[in-house]
Order: C-alpha cells, then sequence, then structure tokens
C-alpha cells in the first residue's frame, strides 16, 4: 500500500496548482476552474486521512464538499451568465464600474 | 514495483499533468476537458484508498454533472478566448505583477505543505482493512450526519432558486 | 440503531425549523400573489423572522449538545441568534423602500435574507466542522446572489462576481486547513478535537493547519491582507444586503472563528494569538487610513467595517474570558449603530439619485434634522465617542486587552480610534455646516424611521445602561467549552 504521506504530498502539489490558477489566469472561467481544483486537493486529502484513521467520516465529509462545489457552479456560473450579458468579456482587469 | 504502487504513480501524475495544463490553457473548452481528465485520475486514487462510493459520486456528480454544467457555459458564451496584452513566449515567472506572485506562491505553497505534512514519523502507513462500505456511509449519512444533511437541502434550494434568478433575462417584474 | 433526528432534537432545532418555514412560505406566497401585492411579503417575512426570535424563548438557560454533537444549543448560540434575527428584521424593514425603488422582485430577496440567516444560525451552533461549513456556506451563497440582485445595475454584478470569486477561493483554503485538522485529530467534533489536539501543541502539521483556517477566516471577516473584496461589493452591493452583510455575516464568521479557535484550537492558542494579533493592528490601521481617503459613503463605511473588525479582532488576542465577552458586547453594538448608518444611506437612495457620496450628505440637516441626528449619533459611536454604545464597546475591548497584557495592541487601537474619528466627523461637517443642498428631500417612510428609532435608541441606551448587554454577553461566552466548563478559557 502507497504511504498517506504520498497522497497528501500528491494533494498538497493540487491545492498549489489551484491557487496558482486563480492567480495567473484572466479568465473567470479558468480562475472556477482552478478553484474546483482545490476543493478536489481538499476531498483527495479527507479521504486519505479518512483511510488512515480507518474511518467512513473523510468520504462523508467529501459527499458534502462535493454538495457545496455543485451549489457554488451552479450559482457561480449563473453570475458569470449575468455579468457576460453586461459586458462581452470575462476578463476582470476589463471591469471598470468598481475599482478592483 | 509494485502494481498498486505503479497506479498510484500513474493516477498522480495524470492528475498532476491535466491540473497543470487546466491552468496553463488559454481556451476555456480545453481546461475543462482536461479537468475531467484530473478528476478521472483523481477517482482512480480513490479506488486505491479503498473509497469507492467517492470514487463513483466523483465521476456521476463531479466529471457527469458540475463539468457538464461548465462546458454548457462555456459553449453558451461561445468559448471567449482570454485576451492577453502579455508576449506568450515570454517565461511565465517574468510576466506581470500577479502572474509572478501567483507563480511564486504555488511554489512555496507547494513545498511547505508538502514539507510540513510529511514530517510525521508515525502516521505514515495505512491500516490494514477497516474499509468504509457504501452501506457504512448511507447508515452514518442518514443518523449522525442527518442534521447538516438537511441543512444541505436549504442550501441547493438556494442555489436554484439564485442560479433561475441570476440567469433568466429580465421581462419577468 | 439511533435514529437520524430525534424528536428532542427536533425541539432543540425549533428557532432553524420555523426560520425554514419561514422561508419557504415567502418563496411559495411568492408565486401564489399577484404581483401589485408582493410588498406584502416584506410583513410575512418580518412575521418569521419575529416567530423565529419567539421559538428561542424555551432555551435561555438551555445548554446542550443535540444532533449527535454536531450542534450546541447553548446561550452562546443564543447571544448571536438574537443578534442575526435583529439585524434580519432591520434589514427587512430597510429593504421595502428600496426594493420598490429599485423595482426588483421581493420574493426571492426575502427568501434569501431568511436563508442567509438561517446559515448563520447554523454556524453559531455548530459544534462541529461540517455543521459549521454547511452553514457558512449556506449563507455565503445566499449573499453571493443578493449582492447580484439588482441585475441591471453593472455595478451590482460586479460586486457578486468579486465576492463569489474570493469567496469560493477562501472557502478552498479554509476547507484545506479543516482537512488537516480532520486528519491530526481524527475527528470533526471541535469539543474532541481540543482534547486530542491537547498532546500536539507545537507540531508543525498543526502550525499549518492553524495557518490555513486563520487565512480562511480571514477573508471571511475581511482582515486585512484578506480584505481586497469587501470595499469593491460593499459598494456595489444594494444597500440593505450591504448592511446585512456588513453585519450578519461578519458576526457570524466571527461566531465561527471563536468556535473553532477557542473550543477547537485552545492548545494552539500560543499560534493563533500571535496571527490574530498581527492581523488586528493590520487591519485597524488599514482599515482606518483607507477610510479616510474616501469620498463614497459606503465604500467609506466599508472601510470602516474592516476597521471595526480589527477591534474586535482585539477581543479575540486577548483570549480571556473578558476579551471574548467584549467581543459579544461590540458585535452587538456593532450591529445597531452600522445598520442605522447604512439606513440613513438608504433614505438617500431615489430614483435618479444613488445617493451613497459625501456630497450627497450636504445640509442634511436642514433638509431632514432627525435623520441627520440619528447618522450623527451612530458616527460618534463608530468612532468610539461617550456617551453611546461604540464607546463602552470599545472601552471594554481594549480593557480585556489590558488586563491580559495586551498593552501594545490596546494602545494602537486606541490611536486608530482617533484617527477615525476624522472621517466620521467629515460626514457630520457635511449634513451641519455645508449649507449648499445637491439632492432634493430624502425619501422618508414609516419602516426607515422604525430602523432609525431602534437604532438610535440602542446606540443611546446601550451607552447608559451597558451593565445589562455585558453580564448577559458575559453568561453566553461562559457556556463556551463542553458541558459548562471554561476550559477553553483563561
Amino acid at each position: 500500500m502507497v504511504p498517506l504521506n504520498y497522497y497528501l504530498v500528491l494533494s498538497a502539489m493540487l491545492f498549489a496548482i489551484g491557487t496558482a490558477g486563480v492567480f495567473v489566469r484572466r479568465n473567470l472561467i479558468t480562475i472556477l476552474l482552478s478553484i474546483e481544483i482545490m476543493l478536489n486537493a481538499v476531498n483527495l486529502t479527507f479521504v486519505a486521512f479518512g483511510r488512515a484513521l480507518g474511518s467512513a467520516d473523510g468520504q462523508i465529509i467529501v459527499f458534502f464538499v462535493m454538495t457545496v462545489a455543485a451549489a457554488e457552479a451552479a450559482v457561480g456560473l449563473a453570475i458569470v451568465i449575468g455579468l457576460f450579458r453586461h459586458r462581452e468579456s470575462l476578463n476582470p482587469d476589463s471591469w471598470t464600474a468598481l475599482k478592483w | 514495483m509494485a502494481p498498486e504502487t505503479l497506479a498510484f504513480y500513474a493516477f498522480g501524475a495524470v492528475a498532476v499533468v491535466a491540473s497543470l495544463l487546466v491552468i496553463a490553457q488559454r481556451n476555456p473548452i480545453y481546461s475543462v476537458l482536461l479537468l475531467i481528465a484530473s478528476f478521472g485520475a483523481l477517482s482512480g486514487l480513490y479506488v486505491l484508498l479503498d473509497a469507492p462510493f467517492v470514487a463513483v459520486i466523483q465521476i456521476i456528480v463531479y466529471a457527469g454533472a458540475i463539468m457538464v454544467l461548465f462546458l454548457f457555459v462555456v459553449m453558451l458564451l461561445n468559448a471567449p478566448h482570454e485576451e492577453t496584452e502579455y508576449d506568450e513566449r515570454v517565461h511565465p515567472l517574468l510576466r506581470p505583477g500577479p502572474m509572478r506572485f501567483g507563480a511564486l506562491l504555488a511554489l512555496v505553497l507547494a513545498g511547505e505543505l508538502s514539507w510540513a505534512l510529511t514530517r510525521s514519523g508515525d502516521s505514515g502507513r495505512f491500516p490494514a482493512g477497516a474499509v468504509a462500505s457504501v452501506r457504512a456511509i448511507g447508515r452514518s449519512l442518514f443518523t449522525d450526519y442527518a442534521f447538516p444533511f438537511e441543512v444541505t437541502s436549504i442550501l441547493i434550494l438556494v442555489a436554484m432558486v439564485g442560479a433561475v434568478l441570476l440567469a433568466r433575462r429580465e421581462g419577468r417584474g | 440503531m439511533p435514529p437520524g433526528i430525534s424528536t428532542s432534537d427536533f425541539y432543540y432545532i425549533l428557532p432553524e425549523l420555523v426560520l425554514t418555514a419561514g422561508a419557504l412560505v415567502v418563496l411559495i406566497a411568492d408565486v401564489l400573489l399577484p404581483r401589485e401585492r408582493r410588498s406584502a411579503l416584506s410583513w410575512v417575512t418580518l412575521a418569521a423572522v419575529g416567530a423565529t426570535l419567539a421559538s428561542l424563548l424555551p432555551f435561555t438557560s438551555t445548554h446542550v449538545e443535540v444532533a449527535h454533537g454536531l450542534l450546541a444549543v447553548d446561550r452562546f448560540a443564543l447571544f448571536f441568534k438574537i443578534v442575526f434575527l435583529v439585524a434580519a428584521a432591520i434589514t427587512v424593514l430597510m429593504s421595502v423602500r428600496y426594493l420598490a425603488i429599485e423595482g426588483a422582485s421581493p420574493g426571492e430577496y426575502y427568501f434569501l435574507i431568511l436563508c442567509a440567516t438561517l446559515g448563520m444560525m447554523v454556524m453559531a451552533g455548530g459544534i462541529d466542522l461540517i455543521t459549521i461549513f454547511i452553514g457558512l456556506e449556506t449563507m455565503a451563497v445566499s449573499f453571493y446572489i443578493l449582492a447580484g440582485f439588482i441585475k441591471p445595475n453593472q455595478r451590482s454584478n460586479e460586486a457578486a462576481v468579486k465576492y463569489f470569486l474570493l469567496g469560493a477561493f477562501s472557502l478552498g483554503i479554509l476547507l484545506y486547513g479543516m482537512s488537516l485538522m480532520y486528519g491530526l485529530s481524527g475527528t470533526t467534533n471541535l469539543r474532541v478535537m481540543a482534547t486530542s489536539f491537547g498532546a500536539m501543541a507545537g507540531d508543525s502539521r498543526l502550525a499549518l493547519a492553524v495557518i490555513l483556517v486563520v487565512a480562511g477566516v480571514g477573508f471571511k471577516i475581511a482582515a486585512v491582507p484578506f480584505h481586497m473584496w469587501a470595499p469593491d461589493v460593499y459598494e456595489g452591493a444594494p444597500t440593505p444586503v450591504t448592511a446585512f452583510l456588513s453585519v450578519g455575516s461578519k458576526a457570524a464568521s466571527f461566531a465561527m472563528l471563536i468556535r473553532i479557535f477557542v473550543e477547537g484550537l485552545p492548545s494552539a492558542s500560543e499560534d493563533w494569538r500571535l496571527l490574530f494579533w498581527v492581523l488586528s493592528i493590520a487591519t485597524m490601521t488599514v482599515g482606518n487610513f483607507a477610510a479616510v481617503t474616501q469620498t463614497n459613503v459606503k465604500r467609506m463605511l466599508a472601510y470602516s467595517s474592516i476597521a471595526h473588525a480589527g477591534y474586535v479582532l482585539i477581543g479575540i488576542v486577548a483570549g480571556t474570558s473578558r476579551g471574548i465577552t467584549a467581543t459579544l458586547v461590540y458585535l452587538m453594538v456593532y450591529s445597531f449603530m452600522q445598520l442605522g448608518a447604512f439606513a440613513v444611506v438608504v433614505m438617500l437612495r431615489r430614483a435618479d439619485v444613488v445617493g451613497d457620496e459625501l456630497k450627497d450628505f450636504s445640509g442634511l440637516a436642514s433638509r431632514n434634522p432627525f435623520a441627520a441626528f440619528a447618522m450623527l449619533l451612530f458616527m460618534l459611536s463608530l468612532g468610539g465617542i461617550p456617551p453611546t454604545a461604540g464607546f463602552m464597546g470599545k472601552f471594554w475591548l481594549f480593557s480585556a486587552a489590558i488586563d491580559a497584557h495586551y498593552y501594545w495592541l490596546a494602545l494602537i487601537g486606541v490611536l486608530n480610534s482617533a484617527v477615525s474619528l476624522y472621517y466620521y466627523i467629515r460626514i457630520v461637517v457635511f449634513m451641519y455646516v455645508k449649507k449648499e443642498t445637491l439632492g432634493s428631500e430624502p425619501t422618508t417612510s414609516p419602516t426607515l424611521a422604525v430602523v432609525l428609532a431602534v437604532a438610535v435608541a440602542a446606540t443611546l441606551v446601550l451607552g447608559v445602561y451597558p451593565q445589562l448587554l455585558f453580564n448577559v454577553a458575559a453568561a453566553s461566552a461562559r457556556t463556551l467549552g463542553a458541558a459548562g466548563a471554561t476550559a477553553a478559557l483563561r
């Protein structure tokens, strides 16, 4: 069996990639995808810890995290659609009404 | 190398490389598709972790529902490519402010997290047995965690109302 | 085989059930009522909030853990639930006029206000990471939608996007910290966690978890350097939503913060005290100095709200029973003065004028003396001038810090209060000294008058007779921790 630490390092790498994506990209959709990567890194940590602890709790938390991710994705994409109606751009730098 | 270790490295590599490509893409459609690949690899890792339930809902809910929603929106908005004013050939670390900061932050974060998390000497190995079955998860979800489960239903209702409200065109008062 | 939710659980979550039922009634009534009668929904919403407040009555001295140890029904939760419900009621009263001017549909709006309140109540009662984060998300998702509620308005739209992006990002960080807390302790229950972390003080992984959770919570309370979303969102969101966001969401996030750190991580208190000490000073200083340069009142109040999060953190840093008590007192007091100030901004909103620029306040004293007087009082209270409630709140916060030997923190807090007076007084000068009246009459309505009267009365009464609130808050702070034990507090 692969040790727990391997999984933790893998999830740390995924989390870092997601965080980097939020800062690096200038496209709302890709930023949302980066946040999904972060949440998946979190899920991997929960499942790996849950397995190490021999309890089902880790998987149950993942269930809740996925529910939350789905709810957030639905609302987030609706907001993005609304914004796109105002302005044909998804680049945060093009927002002018409020100072960033 | 044991087949399981091999599978871990294969899935892990796919997950990391696909995720890296997600944030390296400027076409959101490719990003979404690559993320689905990354989620597939994660699903494989969940199987290795004796979590078949999570592995299955990862595919059904994440790859199947959430990512398709993303794909749908990207296509609805006519796949807007990212506008860039800088030269694409420049090395990422030499690009303007937020990019450099982001890349640096990610490197620091990955290093720091890995360092801190692997400093434990004892909890490196998994105990044998103790596999959480779907039955056990379901039972726990509807007994121990019944309260947050019910609150989740309100959360979903809020998300539904919100999505309809925000995405519908004006016209109704 | 234990049942999911037992009968006694149903009794203890009665307030939450009443509020949920109210929210659903509002949503359904919105469809059933003809369009011209939908303004009646605000009264349905108020009735729901009132019924929920009434349903809190049987639990004034309850101290139990319900729903399999996921939720605590204690005075600490009760105190915060009262803050949320009062804030929600005031927000509804403020919204009646505003929604009419904006021409927005009230049904979904009130539904979302009630759901956000429900999320806050779950957060305040949660003693388990799962309950807390589901409550947090219920509140946050409601607010993402509310921030973008005025769809034709581009500013509202951008506010929603910014709030959503940073909210989702901070959730990722918070959850990662929570996953480490779970992995290290083997439980999601904060009170069990406190025991199992007892032997782990100084562990680098625990420190990492604390840093991540502090960052995640820092976003929610808009502490510097995680505050960059707040001014934009506060300025762009509909004014009543901004008011509720800056009061309800902030109070709920502090409730979550106290539950997680004081109940769950007392063994790592050296770590988080230090982090919050830094955050507190940075938040007060940056918030106040940034507020000085603002010309938009909503934006100024946003920075002022950031600064106030810094003051409240002083109580957390002190970490003593007195510190937590002062935190609770200040959150209650802050709710009234902040909501009142936003109510005045709502009054200045007319069909053709946004009314949130500083110049819109010029000559207000001659146009509407009562509104100007109320605003004067809220500004003095926010600045911490006696005999207002804001003074007493700050006094207790700073004395709690001195009591816990955080002299520098108290001193910096006092200096910051002095700086803050500059921009609070500037509004007063605009209202009373400037004579050129730019806009027309501010809109008045019975509901707004009620809001101002309540906020003025609370600001004055709590300033003159503060002992009652202090005693209630002290009793609430004492119920933290398992079974009445105050082990968590020094």
